[in-house]
């Protein structure tokens, strides 16, 4: 049951930020969505990971959590210094569209 | 010397230079020569063993699956690995000229970029190549915001949030299969994979994130500004070799998987997708007003052509054998193109092509680069998009599907039409209305350079097809 709630909420968390993603402009709103996507995909696999015919949950989908965990530290980090080079620069801190000129 | 363990050495070499030259700036050039020196080393051991002893697998730190990382090399690999060295080498050469002073992150960076891609080549299981995907593309964004330019730091941002989204929809893809086969390793998982609606949704979202990372069309948005707006060295690096990657992966993931797997219209969507990306890319390359604009959205075409033999896969070795010498005769002359463009850049301080008066004048070598590896993007003889052509041609009549032979020559026509846009505005002899500045030998000779590999590709195309034939 409890299995079937993480899932669900996964997949929430998936809809959901890939909405925000679509639909916000500004480049820390777009952070965020990329952050709970992929806290969405993580909820997903500890979901998945309790299923194990063993008594303990399944130590190999905690094991990538985790090392997923670390590599979406790593992105935001870039992210965010990124997004704060283009408020700098451009004084802007929304995508606009840009044409080839 | 054939007992060595080079597959170790060809990631751990561009590794270490990357740390040691973020470490000791003042030399980061010094350390690139020297680690691209030792991993070409490495690269060439490790194709001599494959070609040999044959596919190699080797469990790093003695740990076997599925508690430890396994390394695993076959002809593909060993391919792809050569492909690198090809592209990397005369870049880093580029890079030193072109680069004064302040770019030391990009000698760490770069090599960063080559330890990913080779680590991705050489990925024997599904999490790993997740791992290494997403190093490759942290580290090409950087690369993609060097500049420092707003509109490259925009370019740079973007391609962050498509790359992110196309790992973390193959990551939910991995999650799936795991749970429903638990085991992670890719040889084992074709073993087992079954034709259920589980492991097609996870083959759906594992494809679709590396059509995202690898811009076919219509997902190629991103990629353009991208391409466009990074320093020459590091265009010719995301163009030639990282979109690379990420096809690479979707190829092992057919190659191991979808014989089982899939359905005729999976692969049919990919070749439709393909024929889509060579039209309109090339319309857009023919349409654009900027040099570098130009060469990228030609970017989005060529990837169109590895999509055209998806569908015909199935039939045999020549599709596979196309598909690969796409990739190839694409990384040379892509890459080749945007250092010229870097070339014309820095002479002219801009790229406009309606105000290139007198390029040829100026910049001899560098229109000898455009036009010989614009020979291989149309594909004429003995160029390597040529035997490419050639073999996708004999799949598509072989397995009587004209229709992406009929995409194939529609394309050569449209490739002829940008590269003609580029010749025509190279050989005219207008006056200089500039004095353009002075551009080092050495960034005109790699570029050259590389255009004529990827003309000569086609004559080592024996050898080089040999080589992809091991463990197959």
């Amino acid at each position: 049951m409890s299995t079937l709630v993480f899932l669900l909420v996964g997949v929430g968390l998936v809809v959901m930020s890939l909405h925000a993603l679509f639909v916000h402009t500004h480049l820390l709103r777009q952070v965020l969505a990329i952050n709970v996507l992929g806290t969405g995909v993580f909820m997903v696999f500890i979901a998945w990971g309790s299923q194990s015919p063993t008594p303990h949950a399944d130590p190999v989908a905690q094991a990538l959590v985790i090392t997923g965990i670390v590599v979406a530290v790593s992105a935001t980090a870039l992210a965010l210094a990124l997004a704060l080079r283009i408020k700098q620069t451009t004084g802007r801190a929304t995508l606009s569209e840009e044409t080839e000129e | 010397m054939s007992e060595l363990p080079w597959i170790v050495w060809v990631v751990l070499t561009p590794l270490a230079g990357a740390l040691l030259a973020f470490l000791w700036p003042a030399q980061g050039v010094r350390v690139a020569l020297l680690a691209g020196l030792g991993t070409g080393v490495a690269v060439l051991g490790l194709s001599l063993q494959l070609a040999q002893l044959g596919a190699q697998r080797y469990a790093v730190g003695a740990w076997d699956p599925p508690l430890g990382i396994s390394l695993y090399a076959d002809g593909l690999t060993a391919v792809m690995l050569l492909m690198t060295l090809l592209v990397f080498a005369p870049t880093l050469v580029y890079a030193r000229a072109y680069f004064k002073q302040t770019a030391h992150l990009f000698w760490s960076l770069g090599l960063f970029l080559w330890a990913a891609l080779n680590a991705l080549f050489l990925s024997g299981d599904v999490f790993n190549l997740y791992v290494t995907l997403e190093l490759l593309g942290l580290s090409a964004v950087a690369l993609t915001a060097l500049g420092g330019q707003s509109q490259a730091l925009v370019a740079a941002y973007r391609y962050l949030l498509a790359s992110l989204l196309g790992s973390l929809s193959y990551l939910l893809g991995v999650g799936l299969l795991y749970a429903e086969y638990a085991t992670l390793d890719l040889q084992t998982l074709g073993q087992v994979i079954g034709l259920d609606p589980a492991s097609a949704v996870a083959l759906a979202l594992m494809a679709t994130g590396m059509l995202l990372k690898t811009a076919l069309f219509p997902l190629h948005f991103w990629l353009p500004p991208a391409h466009a707006s990074a320093a020459a060295p590091v265009s010719a690096l995301l163009s030639g070799l990282v979109v690379k990657g990420s096809l690479y992966l979707l190829l092992r993931l057919w190659l191991e998987f979808f014989p089982e797997t899939t359905v005729p219209a999976s692969s049919l969507i990919l070749g439709l997708l393909g024929a889509g990306a060579v039209v309109w890319g090339s319309w857009q390359a023919i349409r654009a007003r900027r040099l570098k604009f130009l060469v990228a959205y030609s970017t989005v075409a060529q990837l169109g052509y590895p999509f055209l033999a998806f569908p015909l896969l199935a039939a045999g070795w020549d599709a596979l054998a196309a598909l690969v010498y796409f990739m190839l005769s694409h990384a040379a002359a892509k890459a080749a193109m945007f250092l010229a463009a870097g070339s014309v850049l820095r002479a002219f301080g801009q790229d406009r092509l309606a105000e290139l008066h007198g390029l040829l004048r100026v910049l001899p070598l560098s229109v000898a680069a455009f036009i010989l590896a614009g020979i291989s993007l149309i594909g004429l003889p003995p160029s390597g998009g040529f035997v490419a052509k050639w073999l996708l041609l004999e799949a598509a009549f072989a397995t009587g599907q004209w229709g992406w032979a009929l995409v194939t020559l529609l394309g050569t026509l449209l490739a002829a039409g940008y590269v003609f846009r580029i010749l025509t505005r190279a050989l005219e002899d207008t006056t200089l209305s500039d004095r353009p500045s002075p551009v080092p030998r050495s960034m005109e000779l790699t570029a050259l350079l590389l255009a004529v590999a990827s003309l000569l590709l086609g004559l080592v195309a024996l050898p080089v097809l040999g080589l992809l034939e091991v463990g197959r």
